[in-house]
């Protein structure tokens, strides 16, 4: 296993630059997962540690040696893809041995690998079969099976779940994460669902248009999110903003209503700030209990309800546990816990509530 | 699901008007192959000779210079769609993945080779070929032949090329290939279906070039099976049923050819149509 520094890496193609200086020192056997919209050069930085991609600016060390030269060959880390990428003309023991054999591993080592990794993935009555033969789930067992049998440095993962139906996909990343408790191999995985991101991650790395917003374990990002990016980002449903002015340790928002925040900001008076609340952290109270708001929409989850609001003529969103909001008239009122709020300055960089 | 009767009648006969209307000729090619001589102009128009005969073959084989114009025609066109293939699974395989200055301007210069009748060069090879002292030899035509299938060739196996993820060489790559095991272990077996099709489209090609022949070649000793047809034209007479006795003869290779290609070549002709 190994650990993996990345130094004010960068890539552009053409004039296009799609990596901003990303820094991220990853520890031995530590699961990080990259998180970010679609185009937030998530997948990009991963194929550029795998050695598919070249390094326009900056260094990158597998256990302290450099790579940014390396054939992808020699770099010995696995690589789980998003289509899995099975050898159609090989077996499942072939796709998963072929790494095995292009190192000219002695035969009775190759089987034992890959009867080994076939057991702990379930696959030992499919060794025969070729990747067609194969439903989803298997497949990507056999594109996981291929990255574990030959124990390389890292494990690299292009949102491997992401072909999957629902179900599968959370019984495969519950696999995973035990995978990686049992082989406690360096890992890097992309995805664009944040659910993956928190229940995986030992640190969270989101990223948005090419450079990382922030860097940190999955209940950081959550609960002290750095900026407005990964606010919106992180969690489900989103978390609501709404627009105020700061003076004095309190935030005014549009219709008046003032909110007094736990402890004062270092703003000037009357800088406008966004105020970021979660759905889960809204109060819902009677008459006279808050804000009104009317109600859009109600969907129930099973497990919760989301409310759908119209607040200040903005979508707002409440999310709850009391079965009650099912039966909410047309009109509701809302309230903020000042603890829960987080105050971003007025372009979004910072969250200027965060300690 | 039941499906209706008379549908699926007009689809089979509408099929078996097609067949019938394609393979009538190589059915008269037969029949005339087999007609004695004495019956071919007496009988008038039959669809099969009130007596046959094998006479036209045996002279063929034996009395004819055929088996030279069949040997030369093996080398000719086996070189030819060998070397083609080579060289446009390398070629479409560069077309394919790699991105480089001059593609652009290299795939519009093989387009253009394609624009130009066959007849407008043929004396600027002849001249170009006489001084290298490439005509008539079999080497001139299968440099020619070479020359004249590798670009439509190479678009061929581009598209199956481009039919066959990338993720799989990078897969391979990430295990520890080289790009070219990559390319020899993954990708060529996956090809296999395209390059059987340019194998066998190259092969016909070359099995029935007739101008080049023509031109290049004079002469009995390097003259490929299309050119020995016209031996037997004549001045005065045209020998129709060892002519067609030869044609026959020479329908052999090719089918054979297809006959080892075709499960790969059905895969090849419809791979990448659909997803999946």
């Amino acid at each position: 296993m190994a650990s993996i520094d990345i130094q004010n890496v960068k890539k552009a193609y053409g004039h296009v630059q799609v990596l901003h200086d990303v820094d991220l020192q990853i520890k031995d056997g530590e699961f990080v997962v990259l998180v970010g919209p679609s185009g937030c050069g998530k997948s990009t930085l991963l194929r550029m540690i795998a050695g598919l991609e070249g390094v326009t600016g900056g260094e990158m060390r597998i256990d302290g040696k450099r790579v940014n030269e390396l054939h992808p060959k020699d770099r010995d880390i696995a690589m789980v893809f998003q289509s899995y990428a099975l050898y159609p003309h090989m077996n499942v023991a072939g796709n998963m041995s072929y790494s095995l054999k292009l190192r000219k591993t002695a035969k009775e080592k190759i089987a034992a690998a890959v009867a080994s990794a076939a057991s702990k993935l379930g696959l030992d009555a499919l060794l025969d079969r070729r990747p067609k033969a194969l439903s989803g789930g298997q497949r990507q067992r056999v594109a996981m099976g291929r990255a574990i049998v030959r124990q390389p440095k890292a494990f690299l993962f292009d949102e491997p779940l992401s072909n999957l139906d629902a179900r599968l996909r959370e019984q495969m990343r519950a696999e995973i994460k035990k995978m990686h408790g049992d082989l406690k191999a360096t890992s890097i995985y992309v995805t664009h669902d944040q659910i993956e991101a928190m229940t995986l991650a030992d640190r969270i790395v989101a990223m948005h248009g090419g450079v990382v917003q922030q860097v940190g374990a999955p209940l950081e990002l959550y609960d002290r999110p750095a900026n407005l990016f990964v606010a919106g980002f992180i969690g489900s449903p989103g978390m609501n903003f709404l627009d105020a002015i700061y003076s004095n340790g309190n935030v005014t928002l549009k219709d008046g209503t003032v909110v007094a925040l736990p402890a004062p900001l270092s703003l000037d008076d009357g800088a406008r700030v966004t105020v970021g609340v979660r759905p889960e952290h809204v109060v819902m109270g009677g008459e006279g209990a808050g804000m009104a708001a009317s109600v859009d929409l109600v969907e129930p989850t099973g497990f919760g309800i989301i409310l759908h609001l119209s607040l200040h003529g903005l979508a707002f969103k409440v999310f709850t546990l009391d079965r009650a909001a099912l039966s909410a008239g047309p009109m509701v009122h809302v309230s903020f816990p000042p603890q829960h709020l987080h105050v971003f300055d007025e372009n979004g960089e910072r969250c200027v509530s965060r300690q | 699901m039941k499906t209706s009767l008379l549908p699926t009648i007009a689809h089979r006969l509408a099929l078996l008007g097609y067949i019938v209307f394609a393979l009538f000729p190589l059915f008269w090619l037969l029949k005339v192959s087999v007609t004695p001589n004495d019956l071919l102009y007496s009988e008038g128009v039959r669809m099969w000779p009130s007596r046959t005969t094998w006479e036209h073959y045996s002279f063929v084989l034996q009395h004819s210079a055929f088996p030279t114009f069949f040997k030369n025609s093996l080398i000719v066109s086996g070189s030819t769609a060998i070397i083609v293939t080579i060289c446009a699974s390398l070629s479409g395989y560069a077309l394919s993945r790699f991105n480089f200055r001059a593609k652009y301007w290299i795939v519009a210069l093989m387009l253009l080779t394609q624009m130009f009748p066959l007849v407008m060069l043929v004396a600027p090879i002849f001249k170009i070929l006489t001084p290298l002292g490439l005509t008539n030899s079999l080497t001139g035509l299968i440099v020619v032949y070479t020359a004249f299938n590798v670009p439509f060739a190479t678009f061929l196996m581009q598209s199956f090329f481009d039919g066959i993820p990338k993720d799989l060489e990078e897969a391979a790559m990430i295990d520890g290939a080289t790009k070219f095991t990559a390319f020899r272990e993954i990708i060529l077996p996956l090809t296999l279906p395209g390059i059987a099709a340019t194998l066998g489209f190259v092969f016909t090609a070359a099995w029935s070039e007739l101008l080049f022949a023509l031109m290049l070649i004079n002469g009995n000793n390097a003259a490929t099976f299309p050119v020995g047809l016209l031996t037997f034209v004549s001045k005065f007479s045209v020998d129709f049923g060892q002519m067609m006795a030869a044609g026959v003869l020479a329908l052999i290779p090719a089918a054979l050819f297809f006959l080892l290609i075709q499960r790969y070549l059905v895969q090849g002709l419809t791979a990448g149509a659909v997803k999946g």
